[in-house]
């Protein structure tokens, strides 16, 4: 079967320098830099980048970050905690519009 | 989890020769050819340290990840008089380290023998434990105090400090049991500051992935243990999986084989091939052979020297021996290293 989204896709992330090679190695030399132990740990980076992907619902993030947190130690209960942070995050955006949707009901309804 | 060995349900990855066929029959970079370029082909001992001598494969669990295909079902055991012969060699050379391990290597009715006559020759003894031994049986209660008594480091596998994920890879209950053992040997002493005796845990992936750093990992479990259990221990071995035997048939049976051989392979690493543990180590089997490691010796590949029994046991000879490599060393040269001693770089 055909589809857009292939797993294997995801190891040729790296070829992506291939049409483009100076943005592409800019790309990765920021991303490597962004990922490195700083103010917050590699853990803390991995998991927020679990939340994102979720977020953004990127198949091919939430497959590499999946392993990342694991390998660097997080349990199935931290793991989808932060899924649930992505899902709040998301779920709150909707609703907190709702504040605007309220607001213009009031403004035309007599 | 099944309680019997691939071997005892014969199954086809008990075959040595059909797990190296399967590590061989895709396309992946042969392992040779990455120490080619960095020139480490011949792969060369550097100075042999450590005799791990695996005393029998028998074992009171059945872990499914186990690369010794390990179990009660198993009775290979190595008799004393092949102790013999390891004592003797032991005695004519400068090899500081004795590793014992198994299966179970205290099941072994020589064990406490064996020990105390390796102390004789004042080396340093680690032994293996795989934790439920100690209360498993009334016979093995004493181990804590026997260990003490011999000053042997205690090595121990403990894949994670929650219980699921431990008792997925160990057998249910095992995580519980675990704690308890590792308790009494902190009554003796083990693992507390100032006393000298060396408890290590081991961590190992539980599941198809490349372990993380040892330091983040040895913070995670101090913690965990100390807070929960009031539990307290020296290091913490990282360890990768080597993709052979039980958990070569995992990663089949859940279609991560190839994801997994892949990830080793993409995170090969120049500096972990350097310090892989065959060129400090041997390995011996029950029967009394000689292997590069315990992994080679589970794949049944001999030392390539005139002679690979003990018998016919020659310093020189296997100083400068040529290391026997395979599709499996991706498992020692991924990310950090891995080796019986953690993670190598
Ligand atoms: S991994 Fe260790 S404790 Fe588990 S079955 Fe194998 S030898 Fe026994
Ligand atoms: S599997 Fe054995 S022979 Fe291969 S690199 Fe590791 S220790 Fe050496």
């Amino acid at each position: 079967m055909s589809t857009y989204y292939k797993p294997e896709d995801l190891k040729k992330f790296g070829n992506i320098t291939e049409f483009d090679k100076e943005l592409g190695d800019k790309f990765f030399d920021y991303y490597g830099e962004v990922f490195k132990e700083g103010a917050l740990t590699t853990r803390e980076k991995s998991l927020i980048a679990l939340a994102v992907s979720h977020a953004v619902q990127c198949p091919y993030c939430i497959d590499a970050y999946t392993s990342d947190t694991i390998e660097k130690g997080c349990t199935e209960e931290q793991l989808m905690e932060a899924v649930h942070v992505a899902a709040a995050i998301r779920g709150g955006a909707s609703l907190v519009h709702g504040v605007q949707m309220m607001e213009k009901t009031k403004k035309i309804l007599m | 989890m099944s309680m019997k060995s691939l071997k005892a349900q014969g199954h086809e990855l008990a075959s040595e020769t059909a797990q190296l066929v399967k590590l061989n029959e895709h396309d992946f970079v042969k392992f040779k050819d990455k120490l080619d370029p960095i020139g480490l082909n011949p792969l060369k001992p550097t100075k042999i340290d450590i005799f791990q001598i695996n005393v029998g494969k028998m074992c009171n669990q059945v872990c499914k990840h186990c690369h010794v295909d390990a179990g009660p079902d198993r009775k290979e055991i190595m008799t004393r008089e092949t102790m013999e012969i390891c004592l003797d060699i032991l005695s004519k050379h400068d090899i500081g380290t004795v590793d014992l391990t198994g299966g179970a290597p205290e099941m072994n009715p020589h064990f406490r023998w064996f020990v105390e006559e390796i102390k004789k020759l004042g080396k340093h003894v680690i032994d293996r434990c795989n934790l439920t031994i100690i209360n498993a049986n009334k016979k093995y209660h004493d181990l804590p105090e026997f260990f003490a008594k011999h000053n042997i480091e205690i090595a121990s596998s403990l894949p994670h400090y929650t219980p699921n994920r431990t008792d997925r890879q160990r057998g249910d209950g095992v995580f519980e049991r675990s704690i308890d053992a590792l308790q009494r040997l902190n009554a003796v002493g083990y693992g507390k500051e100032g006393t000298g005796l060396l408890l290590n845990l081991v961590y190992n992936p539980t599941g198809a992935m490349l372990p993380g750093p040892q330091e983040v990992l040895k913070a995670d479990y101090k913690k965990q243990l100390f807070d929960k259990f009031g539990i307290e221990f020296n290091d913490l071995f990282v360890i990768t999986n080597i993709p052979i035997s039980r958990y070569l048939d995992y990663l089949i049976a859940s279609g991560n084989y190839e994801d997994y051989m892949t990830s080793l392979i993409d995170a090969f690493n120049p500096e972990a091939a350097k310090g892989v543990m065959c060129r400090n180590t041997l390995s011996i089997s029950w029967d009394g052979y000689i292997y590069d490691c315990d992994f080679n010796q589970m794949l049944d590949m001999k030392v390539k020297t005139n002679g690979t029994h003990l018998k016919d046991f020659d310093f020189e000879a296997l100083s400068n021996r040529e290391i026997i490599i395979d599709q499996h060393c991706y498992g020692c040269t991924a990310g950090l290293g891995s080796s019986c001693g953690g993670q190598t770089v």
